[in-house]
Formats: C-alpha cells, structure tokens, sequence
C-alpha cells in the first residue's frame, strides 16, 4: 500500500479525536449536532470535513455592566446609591458561585458609580471586587496597582471608566483562558441582573407612558434570550442549572413583551463616517408586566445579594 | 487529498496545543493590539476570542441599542490571511461586510432601534496549495461613545 494512503486513517483518527476535543474545550458552543446518522453513509473525506464544521465557535454577547449603566445615564435617570449591594455584605460571599455572582454586582455597581461620577464610592467597590475577584483566584484581574491607579485618577472619569473596562476585560479573559467559561458565565449573569435590578427600580413609575428608560428595560428581551442561550452551553455546572431555571422564569415574563416587527435597512452617513440602521422591531410593554419583571429580577438578585 | 491531510494535520496540532498556549496568547492579543482599534470607543469589557484556522469561521450575537454609537472592530493575528466579517439582522438580511471596505476591521454603526445582530467572522485563505493552513487568534471587540 502507498505510505500516504498507510498513514491516512491515523491523521483522520487524530484529527477527529483532536478536533472533537478542542470543540469541547472552547468557549464557542458546537454549531450543530445534527450529522451523527450521516456519519455512517459519507466518505472519510466528507465525514472529516463535517467534523472541521462542528468545530465553528459561536459566542452569545451580553450587555455589560458599562453599557448598560450608559444606556441608563443616556435615559436620564438619576443615580441612586441606596439600589446598589452595600460593600459590607462582601464577607458574606463565600461559595465560587455567591463570589462569582457578586463580582459581577460589584463591577456593574463600579460602573454605575464612574458613570454618574460618584468618585467617593469607587475605592470600596473596587476593593469589594478585588475581594471577589481574588477569592475566586482570578489573580491578575484586579490587584493593588489597579486600586492606585483608581485613586491616582479618581476625578478622571475617562481612565476610572477605562480602569472599570479592564477590569470586567481581565475577569473575562483570565477565566475563558482557565477553561473556567461557567464561571465567567456567572459573572455575566450577576452584572446583567445587577444592571436590570438597579434600572427597573429607577423607573418612575409616574411618568411610565414614554418613559425611555422603560424602552431600554423592554429591549432587554434580546438579552434575557442571549443570557439563557450563554447559560444552556454549561448546563453541567450545577451552579449554572440552579441560575437557568431562574433566568427562564424571567424570560416567561419577558415573553410577555410584544415586539413589532419591521424590515430593517443600512445605509452610510458621510457627515459622520457611520452606517446608520433603520427599521427593525421595537419593543412595548404594559405597566402589570413591567412590574411583574421588576419582582422577578428582584426576585433572582435577593438569592445571593444578602 | 494533499490540501486535506494538510488541514487534518495543522487542525490537529492545533486544536491538541490551543486550549494551553494559544488561548493565552489570545487574551494578550485582544488586550494590546485589537482593543487599540477601538480608538475612542470605550471598550464594553466583552472578551471574545479564540484561535481559528484559515477557512474557519464563527458568530457572534449581540442586541445593540438604539442609544450608543457603537464601534465593532474584528482583528486577526499577524501571519492569518485578512478576516472577512458581515453582519445581518433577525431576517438574515445582510447590514453590512466588510468587503465593502477593503476587508477593514473597524465599523461604526448606530441603530434607530435596538435589534440583536448576527456578526459571522470568517478567516480567508491565502489559497496556497503547498503549505499548511494559518492559524492564529480573532478577537472581536465592542466600543461606544460616552458622553
């Protein structure tokens, strides 16, 4: 036999084995899982090029807690420091997944106090983060140089919102390159919830009809589906399968927001160098079901802030 | 058949070797090279990267809202053919690819209404038949503008 075609079932046999292992490892969920009956009937050549497919990464992106304190801030709401987890509660959070979610709390409420300049509150959040952050050994997150250079620039809002970024940056990065994606995951899901919690309570509820600030919360439909498909990648954390159960009873209410829909067009404005996309779905809600998701997230976020 | 054993084997190289070195490299990649793309934009926080071979591709969703200017840039490592990226809506109706500007990893963009967007990432090829194919990191990076 010609000792290329000797040689080929073992390069297929380890590729597949390498490739199949990679899959399971990555951050990106396997984009079908449909082609196992196929398998038996395709040549080695098709079934190993299937298998490359398989391997193709899909990411679900969330709002971050500094996007969604500036879509707040943007709405005009007022800052309300009483919403926000007490620093003092941080000893209290002891498990991988209360310290996990809390980081995400105290980073989503870091970045609500640098986008409303309430420098006296950053030191101690910062240093509530840094707690989590090092009990979960995510130890180049957040260290000493980051809280000197936050008290170095701490009327500089532009370097404390940039500080913020890589911190939540760092978080992310060290635990997706530790193959620690649930637990990044938790993180996401406490600063998403964090960012709902403090906004649906900074609703007037005297001035809900046209309220932007309730558009913003009703948009957060997308994001309540883009957080349970993140969660279902890692169903075999029980911490994860214990947070889906209670993010799927909020998507129940979210459910109830009915979302027009409209085709949706880019073009490019020359004036401002941007491309400008119109049309789309909007999203409306009614005031029973506002608060019904407002008790919901408090709901979920009373688990673990305590 | 040669091109294929080739992809076998750099595949399996480097989906044995990625989850230890490349990653690492990634988080480097994506904190000093790609995120300086994002000029004024703050960057959101999001880290997605991950090694990927020529040819291959990923997508990402995201909902984008209607009130933040929004910067998207999407870098691949040095030694990687350029990364082609398009973006389409809940229809699957095209908004955008990068093919329009020369492969260019930057767009800015900002919605009328908040919408989740499909952003499908692909690694071109150099086409060369007598080497293995490239592989290197693709991080894709969020910013908007505060104000």
């Amino acid at each position: 036999m010609n000792s290329k075609l000797r040689i080929l079932p073992l390069i297929l046999g380890v590729s597949i084995l390498s490739i199949g292992l990679a899959a399971t490892s990555c951050k990106g969920k396997k984009k079908s899982e449909a082609t196992k009956e196929k398998q038996e009937v395709v040549s080695a050549d098709e079934q190993t090029m299937e298998q490359i497919k398989t391997a193709e990464k899909v990411f679900n992106a969330l709002p971050t807690p500094l996007e969604v304190a500036q879509l707040i801030k943007e709405a005009g709401a007022k800052f309300d420091a009483s919403l926000l987890n007490p620093v003092d509660n941080k000893s209290n959070y002891t498990t991988s997944k209360s310290m996990a979610l809390n980081l995400g709390v105290y980073v989503c409420d870091l970045s609500f106090a640098s986008m409303y300049d309430e420098t006296s509150l950053l030191v101690n959040y910062m240093e509530a983060a840094e707690d989590m952050a090092t009990g979960l050994g995510i130890l180049d997150a957040i260290d000493e140089n980051t809280i000197e250079r936050l008290e170095q620039n701490i009327n500089n809002r532009d370097v404390i919102m940039e500080i913020v970024s890589e911190t939540f940056l760092n978080s992310q990065a060290y635990l997706e390159d530790d193959e620690q994606h649930a637990v990044a995951a938790t993180i996401i899901t406490g600063g998403f919830i964090e960012g709902l919690y403090i906004s649906t309570n900074m609703v007037d509820m005297k001035n809900f009809r046209g309220n932007k600030l309730v558009g913003t919360i009703a948009d957060q439909k997308m994001s309540v589906d883009d957080l349970i498909r993140l969660l279902e990648t890692y169903t075999d954390n029980s911490a994860i399968q214990e947070l889906i159960g209670q993010i799927r009873e909020l998507k129940t209410e979210y459910d109830k927001v009915p979302r027009s829909s409209a085709p949706s067009s880019s073009s490019y404005n020359q004036k401002t160098n941007m491309t400008e996309i119109t049309g789309a779905a909007r999203s409306e809600i009614k005031q029973d079901t506002f608060l019904a998701i407002k008790a919901k997230v408090a709901e979920i976020r009373n688990n673990y802030v305590k | 058949m040669k091109q294929l054993i080739k992809i076998l084997l750099v595949a399996a190289v480097v989906s044995l070797i990625a989850p230890v070195s490349a990653t690492a490299q990634c988080k480097g990649f994506a904190k000093s090279l790609c995120k300086k793309e994002l000029g004024a934009y703050l960057h959101d926080g999001n880290y997605h990267a991950a090694v990927l071979v020529e040819g291959e591709e990923a997508e990402l969703y995201k909902t984008f809202y209607s009130d933040l200017e929004y910067r998207m840039a999407i870098c691949g490592a040095d030694g990687l053919p350029p990364v082609q990226f398009s973006v389409y809506d809940a229809t699957g109706k095209e908004l955008y690819s990068n093919k329009e500007g020369g492969l260019n990893s930057v767009w800015d963009f900002k919605l009328e209404a908040s919408q989740q967007l499909k952003i499908v990432v692909k690694v071109t090829t150099f086409g060369t038949r007598d080497q293995f194919p490239a592989s290197g990191c693709v991080a894709i990076m969020f910013g908007f503008k505060t104000k």
